[in-house]
């Protein structure tokens, strides 16, 4: 897939990786000779040595184990509630305009901000923990939906109705199809989002909410407080959003073949 | 006028409804929305004048939170413009740095307060460090990829008027990426609403998380919800001002871009 007139892939994977080891042996530098204080930031080998540690750790595995459970819960719900919201609201113009202002309002709302409202009201653990993945969630898939539907090509709709097909058929053969990889953009978006959103709600709440990333983190951090732990933890949470964005290409090109163009461009 | 009635029906309906349930259920869980705008008159609004009408609460809460992100925001769309720009502009450097970049944003900021903690101990100074670090990598990616394409055919009327490396700079580089720093300072600015609130419910003293953690340990739901509704407002606020900030930039971009073409 390289295109004329860019480095190689090779060239391009090398120099990638110089400079991630460059990085690496500059903080490592940093620490030892003394210039970064070592009580304040840990050796990037202690950091490295801890992630390695971690992959083996049973408790850290279920940790991530119950990160990806509420993940993927929270976001198949956000998804099955945002689609159809976002066809109702991207076909019917009234609709749509009816609800904006109160579209606008909730949607700049941080869903970290409710954790402590919906802890209250459903108590802590996993319904808490998916509750507030879906509202965030919700919100990327939902107006990509709605991006998706206004572009699609009027002149295919304008066929279909043509040939007598009603609204239902028209979304069902050519609006869902055609918005079919911006609603996946969406939910790669709100993929990120429920991750991040879980390991807040863990960090704030705690074990009280049952297992995540956040608890662990949150366990690192307490008495003392182990920054090389944290660290550690915080690399394998980058690591997990990245092969869960990867995951979701490639089921993305798997199950919308006739957008490999797309796919290819939305990486 | 029948627009805006009708953009504001369904609102106020939702409202309406909310308050007679709430008044029937006489739920602890949901107040009656008349009763927190009230509250949050009583709390913030109903100041002296010459304090623009704020009370001691919200200078005291309401304005350290906002001058956190305002400042986290500056630093990062500072920095991450410039060195956007110098990423973007060098095919080596971005070929050495973009893994990296693209890394620092997966990683969830919010893993690494306790590592800004412990560098900067609690207190505004940390708050306003993590959120500027939470909020650069988008601003920073997104300059730097504006500023890797440029217009060949301005790239060559450049190189014919053999103008300098700055004005190359202003007049054709920093137009050029304009459009992209802003997409990315858009996303920005509610990553810094959340990074705020979280950093301000961990570990703060005071601030909107503040409050709010104090209005949940004493179970008052009017209080809770009265600081929900003013950070929806203040979001609200932040992505207003973004835009005004985008439309007038950009408007004289697009001046600018006509005016050269």
């Amino acid at each position: 897939m390289s295109q004329g007139g860019r480095p190689g892939h090779v060239a391009q994977w090398a120099r990638g990786l110089a400079g991630l080891a460059g990085f690496l042996v500059l903080a490592e530098v940093l620490g030892r000779t003394g210039i970064i204080s070592r009580a304040v930031l840990p050796l990037t080998s202690t950091v490295l040595a801890r992630a390695v540690g971690l992959a083996a750790d049973p408790r850290f595995l279920a940790d991530v184990g119950a990160t990806l459970e509420a993940w993927a819960l929270g976001l198949a719900i956000a998804v099955a509630v945002a689609v159809p919201c976002g066809l109702v609201l991207g076909s019917l113009p009234g609709v749509r305009t009816a609800t904006r202002t109160v579209v606008e309002f909730l949607r700049p709302i941080p869903s970290v901000a409710l954790i402590l409202l919906v802890g209250l009201v459903l108590g802590p653990g996993l319904r808490m923990n998916v509750t507030l993945i879906v509202y965030a969630a919700l919100w990327p898939v939902l107006f990509n939906t709605i991006y998706g539907l206004d572009d699609t090509d009027p002149v295919a709709k304008e066929t279909l109705r043509a040939f007598g097909f009603g609204r239902p058929a028209v979304i069902r053969f050519v609006s869902l199809p055609s918005a079919a990889p911006f609603i996946a953009t969406g939910i790669r978006l709100a993929s990120s989002i429920a991750i991040i959103l879980n390991i807040s709600t863990g960090f704030i709440t705690g074990r009280i909410s049952g297992n995540g990333i956040g608890a662990f983190i949150a366990d690192a951090n307490t008495g003392a407080g182990n920054t090389a732990l944290v660290l550690a933890a915080a690399i394998w949470a980058g690591v997990l959003g990245l092969v869960l964005n990867m995951v979701l290409v490639w089921a993305q090109r798997r199950l919308l073949p006739w957008h490999q163009a797309y796919a290819a461009e939305a990486q | 006028m029948t627009a805006l009635l009708r953009r504001w029906t369904v609102l106020l309906l939702a409202a309406g409804a909310w308050e007679v349930w709430a008044r029937v259920q006489r739920s602890t869980f949901f107040p009656p929305p008349s009763a927190i705008l009230a509250r949050m008159y009583r709390l913030w609004f109903a100041g002296p004048a010459t304090h623009l009408f704020l009370t001691e609460d919200a200078i005291g809460n309401l304005l350290p939170s906002v001058g956190r992100i305002l400042a986290g925001l500056a630093i990062a769309a500072a920095i991450g413009g410039a060195v956007g720009l110098a990423v973007g502009r060098s095919a080596a450097v971005y070929g050495y740095l973009d893994p990296l970049l693209q890394f620092a944003r997966a990683l969830p900021a919010v893993t690494l307060l306790p590592v800004f903690i412990a560098i900067f101990r609690l207190g505004t100074q940390m708050e306003v460090a993590f959120i500027a670090f939470g909020t650069i990598w988008p601003i920073m990616l997104n300059t730097a990829d504006g500023a890797r394409y440029l217009d060949p055919v301005q790239v060559e009327t450049v190189r014919a008027f053999r103008l300098t490396a700055w004005q190359r700079l202003i007049r054709l580089i920093i137009p050029a990426a304009l459009p992209k720093f802003f997409a990315g300072l858009r996303l920005s600015v509610s990553l810094a609403l959340i990074l705020m609130v979280f950093a301000e419910l961990v570990g703060s003293s005071n601030g909107l998380g503040y409050e709010m953690n104090n209005a949940e340990s004493s179970f008052d739901m009017t209080w809770l919800w009265s600081t929900l509704v003013l950070v929806a407002i203040l979001g609200n606020l932040l992505n207003v001002l973004e835009l005004a900030a985008e439309h007038r930039l950009l408007a004289w971009h697009r001046g600018a871009r006509q005016h050269g073409n």
